[in-house]
């Protein structure tokens, strides 16, 4: 089937990627080189072409994690030539075609670096450290059943909007990885800023800020030194605003804390 | 098999009252001598599991990624239905009801339906005060739009992420119950069976996907909420790990598996490019609120687009054929999916299709930027044009985007009663996995309400019912009906491992994707099915003979775990096409083409077809079993749907 070019022309390229057996044994980057790639298919197609050949001759297919190739679940997490999700702007690995790539080109790929995230295998890292920041307080405690009418908690439209721009995080990892320090501030400001500008959220507002930067501190995560490298790297453009907006809830949270134990 | 489901007696509209009324309740006390698995945290999973933790019981839950946060729901675009009539536009309970049956072609249950519209206002009540930031209008209050060509504005959304805004409500709700200790959560694992003990299912094998350690899991009753199964197809929508696997196996051991053939093919997506594609993206459905489609007149000018000597802007006014404005002029371009879609194919089959494949057909927005302006247009779809323009390298501001028919969703799966049980006593299915809402075609916005609805609001009152009526005494997984099944799953990963072919899973996996797109998808006739069904047969003696899954179990072992998910395709794959070709009728998504109107449209059979088809699993080899039930209709006249 022709592509959306009939005339684009196919690449030949020379990949470096990042392969180690599992947790306990060093990895190393190994030289792969491919042939006829079309600028037409995703960067994960592109791996999908070499799998596909390594796998023919018996040799063990690079591990990387994906699912919905739409840019949206975070699954995807790839370091491609020093950058997170690679060279284009606002894009997850998924999304990133092979057009933005030229003939000839060399293409590094390693996993997420960070003591939080230990590498599995290969290009996969362990994230559950998200999770359990999250578990720590990014929920409204709330059950099922018992609630107001959702017209009753009016909430101006440009709050809401604030808040729904943080909450589009999509959770991959791309900030730690870019952090010279692996700081999780700008994943953790983004739950904690868009609970906080609800009115749904305030009640506990000031016990989800310190739990939240409790655990991010027990995860190993480091210490935000004001770079900004993670908010240029968030494919789904996260704002620094919100790390300073976590700031400020978490200098009063303390200064008043709730916090009993 | 007699198959009873369990729809109580009454008026319509006061079963779900009574029936919650009459179900047993199991004491607050007791209630953490229960254990419950829930395997999936998709919205239909996340939010039962959620909900159960509340309650008291005591969950574990399961889920392939690496986090729950990233179940497919989490890809949803449009929105989410419900009968809250914030517009004063005149809907309802009722209408939302009505609506579903009839955008299903009458092949829904009534009962069922009726309760998704009931508690479709709650679940927006329970999402907004969880923090989820649906669209709102200057005043504060909720915005809803019209979406699938819904006749009143009763979709509630999050920009063109409302999936992802309600599968991380559902999430932190499932986070404060795992910090809470009542849920277990176990990512990257895989469920590979079913345990049955004594007629009851009591636990599932798992396979950890990072160290491949196969385990039991005990529990009073099992949920699967493992979404839907359009990988058949391999090109599809869904996520690249989405499967069928936890469902096959459970119908492997004996749950029944209803209306396989009901597949949605979904009217706007990118089309394929090129032999590497690997999967499908949608293009949500709200652009057809205000993009045109066509396709050149002739045969002529579709040649010379298709090879780039014209383009979009060079075809006059004239030449132009808006072929849904034109057939149906009532509801011109916002006609149900399966319509869209259906003819989608007729034009592009005529020669007329666009791009260079011929397989796609112009969604045109010049009109709308014209009427409302960029900044109007960009607002309502920025998200979506750029995605367009990441996968094509095209700007639709400048160029119609070109669009093609894939696979979406699939109405088919597990069999439920009202209760949302499968036949087999304490297994339940919720969410895409079952059959139960949505009749032959599902209405955009609405697969989102019915996880919610099954996992918030029905489940958590219908499994009381049933474990108050057990005792709370637990299964130990020496017992060896779990031993029984750690060896089927050993047995068939050692199989996998072994055979050492020549052909990737993959492979397979697009082959079978082939078969299943060219005589099970858009248009089925009885000679290409049963054609189909040879052709599968053979490809899936070729898989057991000639596969290549390298490496050992006890690794993260990608390949395997592929290997496992087609090899249930390959089975799920004939079963489609057996029911697609016991079904002599065309309805909704399933499209005879011996049963058409002069006009081309899907002509049903009432008479012969009004029947849920629940099929049994009769073994390796021998031909499954059909069980029928009778669809009955008191509250609606069924018509001839038409959107003339
Ligand atoms: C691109 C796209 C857009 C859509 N847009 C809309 C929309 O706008 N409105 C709407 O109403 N509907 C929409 N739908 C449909 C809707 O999103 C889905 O039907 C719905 O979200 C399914 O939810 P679920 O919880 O049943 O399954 P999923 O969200 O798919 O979750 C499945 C869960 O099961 C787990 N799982 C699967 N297999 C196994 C296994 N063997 N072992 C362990 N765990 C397993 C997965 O890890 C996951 O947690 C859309 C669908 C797609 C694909
Ligand atoms: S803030 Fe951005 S980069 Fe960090 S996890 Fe969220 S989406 Fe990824
Ligand atoms: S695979 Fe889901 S965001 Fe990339």
């Amino acid at each position: 089937m022709a592509g959306n070019n009939p005339n684009a022309k196919l690449m030949n390229l020379t990949l470096k990627v990042w392969r180690q057996k599992n947790m306990n044994t060093p990895g190393q980057l190994v030289t792969y080189p491919v042939k006829n790639i079309s600028p037409d298919m995703s960067f994960l197609e592109m791996l999908d072409v070499v799998n596909e050949e390594l796998l023919v001759k018996n040799e063990d297919p690079i591990a990387f994690d994906h699912d919905c190739r739409e840019g949206i679940c975070g699954m995807c997490s790839l370091f491609i030539n020093g950058r997170a999700h690679g060279p284009e702007r606002g894009t997850t690995t998924c999304q990133l075609h092979m057009r933005s790539f030229r003939d000839g080109d060399t293409i590094t790929i390693e996993p997420w670096r960070a003591a939080a995230f230990p590498v599995y295998k290969d290009l996969i890292v362990d994230r559950a450290a998200f999770d359990r920041i999250q578990q720590a307080g990014g929920y409204v405690s709330v059950n099922t059943g018992g609630v107001p009418d959702a017209n009753e908690i009016p909430i101006p439209k440009t709050i809401a909007d604030k808040a729904f721009d943080a909450a589009t995080c999509i959770g991959c990892g791309a900030c730690v990885a870019a952090c010279k320090n692996a700081s999780a501030m700008l994943f953790v400001s983004a739950k904690v800023s868009q609970l906080a500008m609800l009115p749904q959220g305030k009640v506990e507002r000031k016990t989800r800020v310190e739990n939240m930067v409790a655990q991010m501190d027990i995860e190993g995560f480091g210490a935000c030194s004001n770079t900004g490298a993670c908010a240029a790297e968030c494919p789904v453009g996260i704002s620094l605003e919100n790390i300073a907006f976590m700031n400020r809830e978490y200098l009063t949270a303390k200064a008043t804390s709730e916090n009993v134990a | 098999m007699i198959l009873d489901s369990k729809i109580p007696e009454g008026p319509l509209a006061e079963k779900w009252e009574k029936h919650k009324f009459n179900v047993k309740l199991v004491n607050p006390a007791n209630k953490r001598k229960y254990d419950i698995i829930v395997v999936g945290t998709g919205l239909a999973g996340a939010s039962a599991a959620a909900t159960f933790g509340e309650l008291g019981y005591n969950v574990k839950a399961f889920c392939y990624q690496d986090s729950p946060r990233r179940a497919h729901s989490i890809a949803a675009q449009g929105g989410i239905n419900a009968a809250k009539n914030y517009q004063n536009d005149g809907d309802s309970v009722f209408r939302l009801f009505y609506d579903t049956i009839k955008g299903g072609d009458y092949r829904a249950r009534e009962a069922n339906v009726y309760r998704l519209a009931q508690v479709s206002v709650n679940i927006i009540d329970q999402c907004v005060a969880q923090g989820v930031p649906f669209a709102r209008e200057y005043g504060g209050l909720l915005a809803n739009r019209s979406f699938g060509g819904a006749q009143v504005s009763r979709t509630f959304y999050a920009r063109g992420q409302t999936g992802q805004q309600l599968l991380l409500g559902a999430y932190s709700a499932l986070n404060r119950q795992i910090a809470y200790g009542k849920v277990k959560m176990y990512p990257r694992t895989e469920m590979l069976d079913l345990v049955m003990v004594d007629g009851k299912a009591r636990g599932i094998v798992t396979r950890n996907l990072i160290t491949g350690k196969v385990e039991s899991h005990s529990a009073h009753a099992v949920v699967l909420a493992t979404g839907g199964y359009g990988n058949v197809f391999f090109l599809s929508t869904n996520a690249m790990g989405s499967n069928t696997t936890a469902a096959w196996r459970a119908h492997r051991r004996g749950a029944l598996f209803a209306n396989p053939c009901y597949t949605q093919i979904h009217p706007t997506c990118i089309p394929v490019s090129g032999s590497h594609q690997s999967k499908l993206t949608l293009m949500s459905e709200s652009l057809r609120n205000d993009g045109r489609v066509w396709v050149p007149k002739t045969i002529e000018l579709a040649k010379k687009l298709q090879t780039g000597e014209l383009r979009a802007s060079d075809i006059a006014e004239a030449d132009r054929d808006y072929y849904l404005e034109r057939k149906y002029p009532a509801f011109g371009n916002l006609v149900p999916r399966d319509v869209a879609s259906r003819n989608a194919k007729l034009v592009c089959d005529e020669g007329r299709g666009v791009g260079a494949s011929g397989l796609a057909v112009y969604l045109d927005f010049a009109d709308a930027i014209k009427r409302e302006g960029l900044n109007a247009i960009s607002a309502k779809y920025g998200n979506l044009f750029d995605m367009y323009a990441k996968i094509t390298d095209e700007n639709p501001y400048e160029s119609p985007m070109r669009i093609y028919p894939a696979v979406h969703y699939t109405m088919g799966g597990l069999w439920v009663d009202y209760n949302l049980m499968t036949n087999l006593p304490g297994l339940y299915a919720t969410g895409e996995c079952n059959f139960s809402d949505h009749g032959a075609n599902r209405l955009g916005a609405s697969a989102l309400m019915q996880g919610l609805a099954d996992g918030y609001f029905v489940i958590p009152y219908t499994i009381g019912d049933y474990l108050a009526q057990m005792p709370s005494d637990k299964v130990s997984t020496d017992h060896p009906a779990f031993k029984e099944a750690e060896q089927n799953v050993q047995a068939i990963t050692n199989k996998l491992l072994s055979i050492n072919g020549t052909r990737t899973v993959d492979d397979f996996h697009k082959a079978l994707g082939q078969i299943m797109w060219d005589y099970c998808g858009m248009a089925r006739n009885a000679e290409g099915l049963k054609f189909a069904k040879q052709e599968i047969r053979k490809l899936r003696a070729e898989f057991w003979r000639d596969v290549k899954v390298i490496g050992v179990n006890e690794e993260l072992n990608m390949t395997l775990e592929k290997a496992h998910r087609v090899a249930d395709f390959l089975e799920l794959g004939e079963l489609m096409v057996d029911d697609a070709l016991n079904r002599n009728e065309s309805c909704g998504g399933h499209f005879r083409e011996e049963s058409q109107t002069p006009e081309n449209e899907a002509l049903r059979d009432d008479e012969n077809y009004a029947y849920v088809a629940a099929w049994e699993y009769a073994g390796e080899g021998n031909e499954p079993i059909l069980h029928k039930e009778e669809l009955k209709f008191e509250n609606v006249k069924l018509t001839q749907r038409s959107y003339k």
